[in-house]
């Protein structure tokens, strides 16, 4: 559904993207993580076509994003931006949210229907005739996921939805996540989260310099301390207590809570243990 | 000694019919470092806009009580002087920073203090290297990324010589890493220069092993504000996790295990605090 092949970026003339190739299928839930200028939001750019290739190529749904326009991509490819206030722009939520669907020439019932729907969903309903100025930033924000949602792309971008949302709204932003997994939605998230990632999302792809140095399963690279290392990320605190008990028996391949709690039990007898 | 003392603070924004603040009372002793955590909406961003005096001379609204900072109300002391004791870091670096170069942008306030260019210029060089961003140094602050951004609004504050430093989620666009050396960066800065450090943070997994108290507020109210350990115990957790917070994994796991019968000494705040406490335990 997404491929990209041998992607060279720059903005002046130093490369940020060196030659990334993945793939993304249809209906995937993908974490894209790495250190503060690895490239992640550069790339992400690239997949409704917002920046094109310098060299090699990305196709969406069979098309080269270099031969189509940011129109006819974002149709089907979604971005919720970082800064909700590089997005927002129309004088109510309400407009703001139906702003896409007037512009695809959707009929007024379509429109109205989803928009209720989709407010709705995301806990702004009661907020339509607010200006979104004035909204926290954490309602901010969620009107851009909705403007986004409305028009149903098949494939939604996330460029770090966490950062400043409290524990509840990341929650709800996890079951989100699962929802549109359910419905068949190619679901993308750039964050440093690591929690959130450990949590939610199978598969990671680690970006380091412009480059890929990982792309698999979350667990597996989550747990690999010397690619945590050189992406700038730090290993997930269980992790981390199941490295420091290695010596005892703790498999160093735990990420959640249960896990590590089982292993100890398991090990230490249950707390019967008694050292003797 | 208490330098920032909090009476009976009531506050409410002009316009809103709700009370943002509802009957504080907090003190905060010289050199501490404070965590305030709470939901979105909780009022510990309003909060912290007393410390400096934003609130209510910015902002204006309702303000019952009193807030006492390094001796001075803020009620009858103007912002600048206030903000000569207490800097604050926002929590988008981007609606603080505006000049057009990094270095310009750090020398601003101090040019406002009124200081001679020796002095300015030994200023800038010092907190530029402190921050690891000595290379910025002639970059624009608008297109430097959200990490750099956050660093360079530190920066800037830090070269004021703050006595409080009040920072508003201040590693939100930070990699865990670049997190992680800017926390233990502020803990050294605490330590060497008595500086009094507030936090205010959602995240809490690397903050909780370095703090000395942690506030956590619902509603308008304090509802804890104790060392974390007593925070997080076994009588306040349920209550904790209502509210909405997220406990620290290590938290959580000591929690689980005593669900499950395994006690440890105390609450662990860190993996290594979590192994020392377990082979307590099992070697005993």
């Amino acid at each position: 559904m997404i491929e990209v092949h041998d992607l060279w970026f720059y903005y002046d003339s130093n490369p940020v993207l060196k030659g990334v190739s993945l793939e993304i299928n249809s209906g995937e839930i993908v974490a894209i993580m790495g250190e503060n200028g690895a490239g992640k939001t550069t790339l992400i750019k690239h997949f409704n076509g917002l920046l094109k290739p310098k060299r090699g190529y990305v196709k969406v749904f069979g098309i080269d994003t270099r031969y189509a326009t940011v129109a006819q991509l974002s149709r089907r490819v979604g971005l919720v931006f970082q800064n909700p206030d590089h997005q927002l722009f129309a004088e109510t939520v309400e407009e703001e949210v139906s702003f896409a669907l007037k512009n695809f020439g959707f009929p007024k019932e379509v429109i109205s229907e989803r928009v209720e729907r989709v407010l709705k969903l995301l806990d702004l309903y009661d907020l339509k005739d607010r200006s979104p100025f004035t909204l926290s930033g954490g309602e901010r924000r969620r009107v851009t996921i909705a403007s986004v949602l409305c028009y149903d792309p098949d494939i939604i971008i996330f460029d770090e939805p966490t950062v400043g949302q409290d524990y509840m709204q990341k929650e709800k932003l996890a079951q989100l996540i699962k929802l549109l997994h359910t419905r068949s939605k190619t679901v993308i998230v750039v964050t440093h989260d690591i929690e959130f990632v450990a949590e939610n999302f199978p598969r990671v792809i680690l970006l380091s310099s412009g480059r890929i140095i990982a792309d698999g399963s979350t667990r597996k690279i989550l747990t690999d301390e010397d690619l945590m290392k050189k992406a700038n990320l730090v290993l997930p605190q269980v992790t981390q207590i199941a490295y420091s008990l290695h010596e005892f028996g703790i498999p160093k391949d735990l990420l959640l809570v249960h896990e590590i709690r089982d292993s100890i039990l398991k090990i230490f007898a249950g707390g019967t243990y008694d050292g003797s | 000694m208490a330098i920032i003392e909090v009476k009976d603070l009531s506050y409410k924004y002009p316009g809103s019919s709700k009370y943002a603040l509802r009957d504080i009372s907090l003190n905060i002793d010289e050199g501490e470092f404070v965590v305030i955590t709470g939901p979105s909406g909780c009022g510990k961003t309003t909060l912290c806009r007393c410390f400096n005096g934003l609130i209510p001379h910015f902002y204006g609204g309702e303000f019952i009580g009193d807030v006492i900072v390094n001796g001075m109300s803020v009620k009858n002391t103007p912002i600048t002087i206030l903000s000569k004791y207490v800097g604050m870091v926002f929590q988008d670096p981007e609606s603080q920073l505006f000049s057009l170069n990094v270095e310009r942008e750090v020398a601003f306030g101090l040019e406002n203090l009124g200081l001679d260019r020796e002095e300015i210029r030994f200023r800038v060089n010092e907190v530029l290297e402190l921050m690891g961003i000595s290379h910025l140094r002639n970059r624009a602050p608008f297109e430097l990324s959200g990490g750099e951004q956050q660093k360079v609004a530190l920066a800037a504050c830090l070269a004021m010589r703050p006595k409080i430093l009040v920072l508003d989620e201040p590693t939100s666009h930070l990699d865990p890493v670049s997190a992680y050396s800017l926390l233990n960066l502020l803990n050294e800065l605490k330590n060497k220069l008595k500086l009094t450090v507030v936090i205010v943070e959602h995240r809490l997994e690397a903050l909780v092993a370095i703090c000395d108290k942690l506030i956590i507020m619902n509603e308008g109210k304090i509802v804890f504000n104790e060392d974390p350990k007593t925070v997080f115990s076994k009588e306040n957790i349920n209550s904790i996790k209502g509210i909405g917070i997220g406990i620290p994994k290590v938290v959580e796991l000591y929690h689980n295990l005593l669900n499950s019968g395994f006690a440890l000494r105390n609450i662990p705040l860190s993996p290594k605090m979590f192994k020392e406490y377990l082979l307590e335990v099992v070697r005993k």
